[in-house]
């Protein structure tokens, strides 16, 4: 007691930081393993099934090898990247389009719109795939065809995500807008030659989450691409690899293989933007 | 320890002075006995206002049916032929791009209800009655098959035909509405606009049309029309043995409800599994949004303290392993946690266990296997909480810390008094938010654990469900499963949205409204 009383401010912050250096030490370890194990583990040519051990005893790229020549990976992973482009540029402009709106112009029956769209998101979105599918099975969409019914499902609704950058907009001044207004602007010209230039972290932001959010759909995706291989994107298809017992054993190593190719360009692509995706994340908190 | 302490009656309401008369734990009672007595009178004023709203709208289209009617008798020609002839005084007083439109609205219309409309809506009480079947055709000598109704099509385009006749009342009244405004202005001396001025106006007064044409359109075809369709099935016995077509299904009231509820069916299998997933998945809403929510925090402080060096890097690890597409991660961690995979295979070198026979089964245990997702997605959430926490611990003012410490508030008094309330005050909407997110969190659950173990308890006519199985996981099960009883997901569908309701309503009263959206502007 009595040292711990004397133990001086400076001693007692560098014991502090100690304790949070070895958490943090001990947390980024923790969050690494994984990922180290996976490429480590998609290396491995001894076994394709699990193993208690995660250095591969005989190196190489087989497991890759296999995977673009033997399985559909390359359909998945080019599905996906379809489905990302498109979703990435038309939902931007729904978003976009919807939240603005909902900012910046006043109207009759914005208040009870934005009610609408609140109670409509109670509902899980899954229940409406039920007669989606149906009806995307009657034109031809699902299955094989998965893609366009994929990005028609996904891009349709988009506009209720729009909280995000709705509460950007309304951080810009409306100041700007009535200044805009008062030198004969038309509101169309306000947003595409005021606001749309003073937008671009939100705008990056959008485009990003648009094109990541199919990657990790799993949902769905197979719902609609069903039994169908050709029409997966790669979460439905990496997860079929591997559903059953016989095909983990058969497969684990290569779906090791296969995270590992899909991670690559979206950690990429990610890391390179993340200034705008943290703005983005932390402004979506404060104002819901 | 007695409620009654003090002389106070925590039951009653007390003045301020006594309130800060109480202890810590008395005020935490005061207040929480006091949110419990609000309730009814709560619920009263709830009821009320929709009340109200019915009222409302019931006065709207008496006032409408009378303005139709004195339109009509004050109205000059052009009006009245215009309460057949849709267009007509649009197009007489000039207005030909608005009139034409509206007469083809009219056109197309009677067209469609009399060649299919009609049909359609004749069968919509019984959803059809002849079920396609095989019949001897004697000219081929063989049987053939004899297409009948098909209850999905009669459902489906029937539903249309009412939401386009409901449309169509509705443009009839604004065709009215119309003439009455274009008599009153041409009687003020006023010009109309012509269709050059509207479409003018659309990029500027009326913008917000232009704007929202697309979003809305996807959002009526791809949200609401389904969710109005699924509410609809879940008064039929729509699945996967009455598909509409081999079988016909049609509408069975209340049946469904009340085999959940197990109301008249003596069969309780279906409302005690629901009653268990219900449960657990609101466990598991709890525990997943909480520990996140004040874990991600703790680790956003201790990156921030003062004094600690590589913020960078800490934060940018965390961050990395966000970005990798959320399934790979949870996929391969399911796999490490299997009874064969690395984490058994680890402690089985380290000695930890010391054969085959003690393997741990995270997956097959059904507590283990719950606390072990739960654990799992706080390492799944713990960067995206720590990202949020962070800019917002960085608004926090530095001076209310410098007068907290001057007063000698330590570390802890400080995370209490000062960050915690703040916190909580700026992300109360996004708790919320975050809190229905997990009740619908269907990648960690379905990836991780599938829902499994199966727990023979849960077996009911939805079929097989598994100990981690939440509503949306055990919903996709019942669509996807073999008997595919669609009328048995849109019932649980409904039932999220009424839980999730009835969360988000409470939330809304109990939390004062922290944020106005003009705040900012």
């Amino acid at each position: 007691m009595a040292e711990k009383k004397h133990m001086g401010a400076k001693a007692k912050s560098r014991l502090s930081n100690t304790i949070i250096y070895i958490i943090l030490v001990v947390m980024t370890i923790v969050w690494l393993i994984p990922f180290i194990f996976l490429v480590l583990e998609s290396f491995r040519l001894e076994t394709t099934h699990q193993v208690g051990y995660v250095i591969p005893k005989q190196w190489g790229f087989d497991n890759y090898i296999k995977l673009f020549t033997k399985t559909d990976f390359p359909i998945w992973f080019g599905n996906t990247f379809i489905i990302g482009l498109v979703v990435a540029i038309v939902q931007t402009i729904i978003v976009l389009s919807m939240s603005y709106t909902l900012s910046r112009l006043r109207f009759k029956g914005r208040k009870a719109m934005m009610n609408v769209m609140l109670v409509l998101g109670f509902f899980p979105g899954f229940l409406s795939m039920i007669l989606l599918y149906k009806v995307l099975s009657w034109v031809g969409l699902t299955g094989s065809n998965s893609v366009p019914g994929l990005i028609l499902v996904y891009v349709a609704s988009s506009g209720m995500g729009y909280y995000v950058s709705k509460g950007f907009f309304d951080t810009i001044s409306r100041s700007l807008d009535e200044a805009a207004r008062i030198d004969g602007a038309t509101r169309f010209q306000i947003f595409t030659k005021i606001i749309m230039p003073l937008s671009k972290p939100i705008v990056i932001y959008t485009i990003l989450t648009a094109f990541m959010a199919p990657w990790g759909d799993f949902m769905f995706a197979k719902y609609i691409a069903h039994a169908a291989s050709d029409g997966m994107n790669v979460a439905v298809g990496l997860q079929n690899m591997i559903g059953t017992q016989a095909s983990l054993a058969a497969n684990y190593t290569m779906f090791c293989a296969g995270g590992v190719i899909v991670a690559i360009p979206i950690t990429i692509l990610f890391m390179s933007l993340q200034k705008y995706y943290v703005e983005g994340v932390t402004g979506g908190a404060v104002k819901g | 320890m007695s409620i009654k302490t003090n002389h106070v009656n925590l039951f009653e309401d007390i003045s301020d002075l006594d309130y800060l008369g109480l202890t810590k734990f008395q005020s935490l009672l005061y207040n929480i006995i006091h949110f419990f007595k609000a309730i009814p009178s709560w619920l009263i004023n709830l009821f009320k206002q929709i009340g109200k709203i019915i009222a409302k709208f019931f006065n709207s289209i008496v006032s409408d049916i009378k303005d139709i009617g004195t339109t009509f008798v004050h109205g000059d020609f052009k009006t009245k032929i215009s309460y057949f002839v849709m267009g007509f005084g649009s197009i007489a007083r000039g207005q030909i791009f608005r009139g034409i439109l509206f007469f083809l609205f009219e056109v197309i219309f009677i067209v469609y209800m009399v060649t299919t409309g009609g049909y359609w809506l004749s069968k919509y009480p019984t959803l059809g009655t002849v079920s396609s079947g095989r019949q001897y055709d004697a000219k081929l000598d063989t049987y053939v098959t004899v297409p009948g109704d098909d209850s999905f099509k009669c459902l489906f385009y029937g539903t249309i035909t009412i939401i386009f006749i409901i449309c169509f009342v509705y443009t009839w009244r604004t065709n009215i509405k119309q003439n009455k405004i274009n008599e009153e202005l041409i009687k003020n001396g006023h010009s109309l606009k012509h269709a050059k001025d509207d479409a003018k106006s659309l990029l500027d007064e009326e913008f917000h049309k232009t704007l929202l044409a697309l979003p809305i359109t996807g959002i009526l075809l791809f949200t609401v029309f389904p969710i109005l369709f699924m509410v609809l099935v879940a008064f039929t016995n729509y699945d996967g043995a009455h598909d509409g077509y081999s079988n016909l299904f049609t509408w069975v009231g209340l049946t469904n409800f009340n085999e959940l509820f197990n109301i008249n069916t003596g069969n309780s299998q279906l409302s005690l599994a629901f009653g268990e997933i219900l449960s657990w998945t609101l466990i598991w809403a709890f525990f997943a949004t909480f520990t996140n929510y004040f874990l991600g925090m703790f680790v956003a402080i201790m990156i921030n303290k003062k004094g600690i060096k590589l913020k960078k890097f800490w934060r940018g690890v965390l961050v990395l392993t966000s970005a990798v597409p959320q399934f790979i991660s949870l996929l391969y961690i399911s796999k490490m946690f299997a009874a064969n995979g690395l984490v058994n295979g680890m402690m089985l070198r380290l000695g930890i266990i010391k054969d085959l026979s003690q393997v741990i089964r995270f997956w097959e245990t059904p507590t283990l296997a719950r606390i072990t997702v739960i654990v799992i997605n706080i390492w799944i959430g713990i960067p995206y909480l720590m990202l949020i926490t962070t800019g917002i611990l960085m608004n926090i003012p530095e001076d209310l810390y410098e007068s907290a410490k001057i007063d000698g508030a330590n570390a802890v008094q400080q995370f209490f008094k000062i960050t915690l309330p703040y916190m909580l005050f700026v992300t109360g909407p996004y708790l919320l938010t975050s809190f229905i997110g997990n009740i619908n969190n269907f990648n960690v659950i379905y990836l991780l654990s599938t829902g499994g173990p199966i727990n023979p308890k849960l077996l009911s006519s939805a079929g097989a469900a598994g100990d981690t199985d939440l509503l949306i996981t055990w919903l996709f099960k019942i669509t996807m499963g073999a008997e595919s009883k669609y009328y048995l997901a849109s019932v649980i569908g409904i039932m999220i949205f009424v839980v999730v309701s009835i969360l988000s309503l409470i939330v809304y009263n109990v939390i004062p409204s922290t944020r106005n959206e003009e705040d900012y502007q």
